[in-house]
């Protein structure tokens, strides 16, 4: 009975928890294909009367949305590239080379982790000033092509493996950069996965960065354009709400996908320890 | 291919883990690395594949000298305790990963490890991942994987510490078969020396990453060079008597027990020696030189194991008795050629 009891409970605050957060959620979604009238009204209405795209036509209408989306897959694309080859190069660089202080340095590299990065913002932008890169796509990929804290992830994992693969490897012939791709790589699939999902998470919803160093039109990425799009739509909450989904719909896709990986990821990568 | 190490030596920060080891194997030859644990075996076998440079000494594959070489330059196979198998790769993957490195091609890739894998016996686990292998399949693969791209030297270190005791009957007799077949010089690094005695052609016996005896394996068994070699081999463990000797006869630490042998002519007097027999060298024999009283025995199949006392000291031997021995009977015993040792009680050098 009492078991019966701890267990109504626990499902009972679960399930609170689960409708609090989704709410938000729901509420943009169904508003999304509200007309003005109903999303006006009080008392508020669940659901739209009927489904129909106007509201994104409308939105895509007033602002390149198409535009702000392909910047932000392209900015993802190349930064979670950039950044994976990095993390994988540093990670087998510290995990497995011998060179005089990588200890140190990577000490000296964890320790930057405690950096916020409201704090970089300031001499990142600085740089890309004068680099000449202001309000270009580069100034959103350039800063974010390494991590260290993926580059730790990583490495945890390569430390793990035993040192008589790496060997037999060099006996049977291969390089040390023939042995990281075709052996090593291969192997952190699981973490690799992690690292990438999370990296992508981040760069989709990177907001700030965006607000910094883009000014044109042109160059906005979604969350940024769509801030833009919330001044100027200001009295549409109805497109906003379709402006919002468009944002958030791919994010909900790929984390339901990856799920499983992200978790599994992270529970071996190393975290705890 | 014939190796030569002269004078390797190996120093870690505090130990020096292999010291002026030289030794010849010649080309073709099933050559054992025996010795306790920590003498310096998995060492020496990791300068041989180049993996740990060398302190001191030079290391030749036939004319040529390997010393500074990179491991992927030697040529060799070399065959891990833990075996090492990439864990992502079929089988056929892991077999055919040093010929891609080879840059051999595709098709000749796939005939070369399937040629290889019906050798050893793993031509029907092709498509496994080494995670859905037995211990003794996946040691096979990492023979195969060793043996494909045809090395000039076969090093496997313990390979067969992982297995059951059944299993590593099998697989010593396989390891011995397929080295015959292929002809590849190999070095087999195992602390058993039923292992050694059992499969190689010659045995190299270490201790402390010092050379102690590089001999045939009966040499090694029938001619110890020291105490050490005497009782590093046989099972059960060699009988060491202490004593003394006096006029050509043994005296027991008790000094009361003595006995008369014709070996000990030649050794000045009160030289401390260990007189060391073998538990099979002892004969009943009522005229024999050493009176020795029973404590116990053993019935041990077709043959007695009798515990007995000389001059204070215990061992055994193996009694071939028709009446059949009981505890507390006296008993004189002679001893045989073979398998009778005597050696300097201080130095442990073989007295001959
Ligand atoms: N990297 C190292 N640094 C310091 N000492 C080492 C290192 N590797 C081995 N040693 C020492 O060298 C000695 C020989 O080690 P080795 O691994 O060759 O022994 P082994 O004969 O292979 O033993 P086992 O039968 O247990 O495998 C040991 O005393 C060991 O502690
Ligand atoms: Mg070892």
């Amino acid at each position: 009975m009492k078991r019966r009891i701890s267990r109504f409970c626990m499902y009972f605050f679960l399930t609170l928890g689960a409708v609090i957060m989704l709410f938000p959620f729901f509420w943009m979604f169904s508003s999304a294909f509200k007309t003005t009238q109903e999303i006006n009204k009080f008392p508020p209405q669940w659901l739209p009367g009927h489904l129909s795209l106007d509201n994104f036509r409308r939105a895509f209408a007033m602002a390149p949305f198409a535009k702000y989306f392909f910047n932000s897959v392209f900015v993802m694309v190349c930064s979670v590239g950039l950044t994976t080859f990095t993390t994988i190069l540093a990670a087998f660089a510290f995990s497995r080379l011998r060179f005089p202080g990588r200890k140190l340095i990577f000490s000296l590299l964890l320790s930057l982790m405690m950096i916020p990065f409201e704090m970089l913002i300031i001499t990142n932008y600085s740089t890309i000033v004068d680099l000449g890169l202001w309000d270009t796509l580069i100034a959103l990929i350039l800063p974010f092509t390494s991590s260290i804290f993926y580059t730790y992830i990583l490495k945890g994992f390569f430390d793990s493996v035993s040192d008589s693969l790496y060997w037999s490897a060099r006996i049977d012939g291969s390089s040390n950069w023939r042995y990281l791709w075709k052996v090593m790589v291969p192997m952190a699939r699981p973490s690799l996965t992690t690292i990438i999902l999370l990296n992508a998470l981040a760069s989709w919803n990177s907001f700030m960065w965006p607000m910094y160093v883009i000014s044109s039109d042109k160059n906005r990425t979604l969350p940024w354009g769509l801030q833009v799009f919330t001044t100027e739509a200001g009295s549409y909450p109805e497109l906003l709400m379709a402006a919002s989904t468009v944002v958030v719909l791919p994010v909900i896709i790929l984390f339901l996908f990856a799920r499983k990986y992200i978790v599994r990821g992270v529970a071996r990568g190393g975290l705890k320890g | 291919m014939r190796v030569v190490l002269d004078h390797v030596t190996k120093r870690f920060a505090d130990v020096t883990a292999v010291s002026e080891f030289s030794a010849t194997l010649e080309d073709g030859e099933l050559v054992s690395l025996l010795g306790p644990s920590g003498c310096g075996k998995s060492t020496l076998l990791n300068m041989l594949s180049g993996i740990l440079p060398v302190s001191g000494g030079r290391i030749y594959f036939d004319d040529q000298d390997v010393t500074g070489m990179p491991p992927e330059k030697r040529g060799i196979g070399l065959v891990f305790q833990n075996y090492a198998l990439y864990p992502h790769m079929t089988v056929m993957g892991n077999i055919c990963f040093p010929l891609e490195t080879q840059r051999v091609p595709k098709a000749e890739r796939i005939e070369r490890a399937n040629e290889i894998a019906r050798l050893v016996h793993v031509d029907m686990l092709m498509n496994r991942k080494p995670s859905e292998l037995s211990g003794g399949q996946q040691q096979r693969v990492a023979i195969a994987r060793a043996l494909v791209k045809n090395p000039r030297l076969l090093l496997l270190d313990e390979p067969l510490s992982n297995l059951d005791a059944r299993l590593r009957l099998e697989m010593r007799e396989e390891i011995r078969r397929i080295q015959q077949r292929t002809g590849v010089t190999t070095i087999f690094v195992t602390h058993d020396q039923e292992e050694a005695l059992s499969i190689s052609d010659r045995i190299v016996l270490m201790k402390a990453g010092v050379l102690q005896q590089n001999d045939l394996p009966q040499s090694l068994y029938n001619e110890p060079a020291n105490q050490f070699v005497a009782d590093f081999l046989g099972n059960p463990p060699i009988n060491n008597l202490p004593g003394t000797v006096e006029d050509g006869a043994f005296v027991a630490a008790d000094g009361k027990a003595r006995c008369a042998l014709p070996m000990l002519a030649g050794v000045e007097n009160g030289r401390n020696v260990n007189l060391s027999v073998r538990s099979e060298s002892f004969v009943l024999d009522e005229n024999g030189p050493m009176a020795c009283e029973v404590t116990r025995v053993y019935q041990m199949g077709k043959e007695e194991m009798a515990y007995l006392t000389f001059g204070g000291t215990d061992f055994r031997a193996y009694i071939d008795s028709e009446e059949g021995l009981r505890k507390g009977d006296a008993v004189r015993l002679s001893l045989k050629r073979r398998g009778v040792f005597l050696f300097d009680r201080e130095t442990g050098e073989r007295i001959r």
